[in-house]
């Protein structure tokens, strides 16, 4: 399929009827979603015939995007019933039933001692290595509770992924996120520098909207020195 | 919910962390829908290894689906062998029902084929 037939394709995927400002839900657009699975595809062989897990699924773009870029399985995960159900119509609408599955569950939680966020690990451990390839355009971490979850997304997929992670994140975590990446042994390029169009959904907030720069990161495990 | 993924679920419960008894997830009033889907041997082949085998006989045996006991030696040549597992987990979903835990009684509802994994407050 080529890029812009999969960019007007997307461009029917239903997004949040009404976004919840705490989860950080903003659509993940056609324009992105087409460009990001069809690199991954056509550049790096990431996604045909592959098993694809989609972490902050939302309204499942990443997911039906890759399932028409030829991914044999893909997993959608996300929190929120709501989204998850416009995500179901979403996959009925496209007829990708026999490819994607969405799952409703919660990656992180509240540590017990210290009150920070962390990785549920008895739900996600048990997924580790399941997936080829691991595509997430997480929360940013901006909303108060919710520190730090950016890193806990990119963490999760590169456990649940054998292969590539391709995952969004806010260009003023880049060194931070290269140096984890390099701690859990990975290899981190910065694929695109992007503008992200936010908007704040605050009522007495000044700005309707923020321009944020985003990185479109890949990850792939670093191959063992010999 | 296809039973590729239902493979990779445990009961993730606070304390609760009898291997035996976690894993696999009892169903409960599963209803179970077949949906066809393309056949990709080289996908299968590259899948077996990551599939808890034990836990997938016990499974398909609950719900009543065909799987042979092993894994041939050369699963790439045998196409009985591909196509029960291919129809076993990723033709078979399990649309509404839910999913116990041996151990502690847990129970994960399934609606609309959708698992919800989220746990209470004092579970997790």
């Amino acid at each position: 399929m080529k890029l812009k037939q999969l960019e007007g394709y997307l461009g029917e995927v239903a997004a949040f009827k009404n976004p919840k400002v705490q989860l950080e839900q903003y659509p993940t657009t056609a324009h992105l979603a087409a460009r990001v699975l069809y690199t991954a595809e056509s550049t790096f062989g990431d996604i045909d015939g592959k098993a694809v897990v989609d972490l902050g699924c939302g309204c499942g773009m990443l997911s039906i995007a890759a399932a028409m870029m030829g991914a044999c399985s893909v997993v959608g995960i996300d929190v929120d019933s709501d989204a998850l159900e416009i995500a179901q119509e979403n996959i009925e609408e496209f007829e990708v039933e026999e490819v994607v599955e969405l799952m409703q569950a919660s990656l992180c939680h509240e540590a017990a001692s210290t009150g920070s966020l962390e990785l549920d690990n008895q739900l996600v451990t048990p997924m580790k290595g399941k997936f080829d390839t691991a595509i997430l355009n997480p929360p940013f971490g901006t909303k108060p509770g919710n520190k730090g979850i950016d890193v806990l997304f990119l963490q999760a997929a590169c456990s649940m992924a054998t292969g590539a992670v391709y995952s969004l994140h806010k260009t003023s975590t880049r060194e931070y996120l290269v140096k984890k990446a390099e701690a859990w042994g990975f290899e981190c390029d910065v694929l695109a520098e992007l503008k992200f169009d936010v908007p704040m959904m605050y009522k007495f907030h000044k700005k309707k909207a923020v321009d944020i720069e985003v990185d479109l990161l890949r990850l792939q495990p670093k191959r063992k020195q010999v | 919910m296809r039973l590729i993924t239902h493979n990779m679920l445990k009961c993730h419960v606070k304390n609760c962390d009898n291997p035996d008894k976690q894993f696999p997830l009892r169903f409960k009033g599963a209803e179970l829908e077949q949906v066809e889907a393309e056949r990709n041997d080289e996908f299968l082949v590259r899948m077996i290894p990551r599939l808890d085998w034990r836990a997938l006989l016990v499974t398909t045996k609950e719900l009543g689906i065909e799987l042979p006991e092993n894994i041939p030696e050369e699963p790439e040549n045998d196409d009985a062998f591909l196509q029960a597992l291919h129809t076993a987990i990723l033709e078979t979903h399990v649309k509404e029902g839910s999913m116990v835990c041996n151990g502690c009684s847990h129970e994960y509802k399934i609606t609309k084929g959708i698992p919800n994994m989220l746990l209470a407050e004092h579970e997790i």
